[in-house]
């Protein structure tokens, strides 16, 4: 009889985790919340720094699971975890041989950064939002015009302890500067400047669209966080900052602000946590074992992580690490029954 | 002998050197308030700065140079902050730069 595992969250992460362990010749099971699997992927319209529309990446794997048959419980969620199986919400025990942990990652709330007025003036919207209305083709100030000017404004709810959340969300660089540039194509009267406290453009291909879009685009980069946005008297939204490089302060009116909101840990981290004894990082998200040689595996046997579970991570990775986490999971029932 | 002018001078250097500055004092200000190194120089205080919105005042470049130990004409700057603590309530990294603005003021009086 094939060995079983159990895999909490079907996003990216955890379908091609289940690809690669249904390859291997173990049975998985995926666990998902929501109605469908895909998770956050299903809302993003084009990957950095490829531009490859997001469906092309989900689609193969979604497609994966439907022909392989592999097991897929929606709509419920997972209330404990442990070595040997999970407990849904409801008290069903699914018996499992091991289990993957890709519960992925929260979006900050950039209701809680009241000072940008998301939700409360009209054309301040979040990355998320921008893709989803980029996916819709309708990218329309409330009006239903163009916008002029636009302000793209780095690390909303991340590396800001007044929202407690120290880290850096890593993705959002590349996400503004890719965003801007699909913005400058849209519109390309309108002028798009980001604000940044660092540009972190750690992956490959991340650096050259950076430039490309300084040079090809001719998007503004300005050195500041911006303190503020407030309504002006016609309608649009003045925003204030430091222009740090030259020291002085800074005012501009804009028609759309787009905040690149970060990655933060799942509330429910915690309890899945103390229901089987694993620890958390301190910034929420889950702890892996080591860094080096243990990033898949958790601290206890036989308890798997993949993706963003711990830590921001590019959809690249995750793939990735799904893979390596199917393989840890492999080598740990075949060391079991051997 | 006349002395004829020829309209040149000698510019002292422009370069903060770290070597001939003495960072005894900006030494003591990061032991009293460790957390300004957290500083990322993002510009949140001085964005935020009812000073700096009417005056030359510009609070992040003048903790920095201290930091650097340039210490001229820092307390003079302090003296425009009104203390209203704005700073204070958008720092990313929590820094008490209200806290900072009196600390740098007791420690550079002599400056």
């Amino acid at each position: 009889m094939k060995p079983r595992v159990v895999i909490v969250g079907g996003g990216a992460a955890g379908m091609a985790a289940a690809l690669r362990l249904e390859s291997r010749g173990v049975e998985p099971v995926i666990v998902e919340r929501e109605e469908v699997t895909g998770g956050k992927v299903r809302n993003w319209h084009k990957l950095f720094p490829t531009f490859t529309p997001a469906e092309e990446v989900l689609e193969p794997l979604c497609r994966g699971i439907v022909e392989r048959g592999i097991e897929c419980r929606t709509g419920v969620s997972v209330e404990a975890v442990s070595a040997d199986g999970v407990v849904l919400a409801g008290g069903e025990r699914v018996e499992a041989d091991a289990v993957v942990v890709a519960t992925g990652f929260t979006l900050f709330d950039a209701h809680r950064k009241q000072e940008y007025g998301y939700g409360i003036y009209d054309n301040v919207v979040t990355s998320a939002d921008l893709e989803q209305m980029m996916n819709r083709g309708s990218v329309r100030l409330a009006d239903g015009s163009a916008p002029r000017r636009i302000a793209i404004l780095h690390c909303v709810g991340s590396r800001d302890e007044k929202v407690c959340q120290s880290h850096c969300s890593k993705v959002c660089c590349i996400t503004g500067v890719k965003q801007a540039i699909e913005l400058k194509k849209m519109f390309p009267e309108a002028d798009v400047f980001n604000f940044y406290m660092d540009i972190r453009m750690f992956g490959p291909g991340y650096e050259e669209l950076y430039r490309e879009a300084q040079q090809s685009y001719n998007i503004h980069f300005v050195r500041g966080r911006i303190s503020e946005a407030s309504p002006t008297i016609n309608g649009r939204i003045q925003i204030k900052a430091e222009d740090t490089l030259t020291g002085r302060p800074l005012k501009m009116s804009i028609d759309m602000l787009v905040l690149l909101v970060g990655m933060r840990a799942n509330d429910d981290n915690a309890s899945l946590a103390a229901s089987a004894g694993l620890a958390l990082a301190p910034n929420g998200f889950m702890q892996n074992k080591d860094p080096f040689t243990g990033a898949v595996r958790s601290q206890r046997e036989g308890i798997f992580y993949a993706g963003a579970v711990t830590a921001p991570k590019s959809l690249a990775d995750t793939l990735a690490e799904a893979s390596m986490a199917a393989d840890a999971v492999v080598d740990y029932l075949n060391a079991d029954r051997r | 002998m006349r002395n004829i002018k020829f309209g040149y001078g000698i510019s002292k250097p422009r370069a903060i050197d770290i070597d001939s500055n003495d960072l005894r004092k900006s030494n003591e200000i990061l032991r009293e308030m460790p957390e300004l190194q957290t500083c990322i120089g993002c510009g949140s205080c001085t964005a935020s700065c009812t000073a700096g919105n009417l005056t030359q005042f510009n609070f992040r470049r003048v903790h920095t140079l201290v930091r650097r130990g340039e210490y001229m004409g820092a307390y003079e700057e302090m003296n425009k902050c009104m203390l209203c603590g704005k700073c204070r309530l958008v720092c990313p990294r929590g820094i008490n730069t209200r806290g900072l603005a009196m600390l740098i003021k007791r420690k550079l009086g002599d400056f």
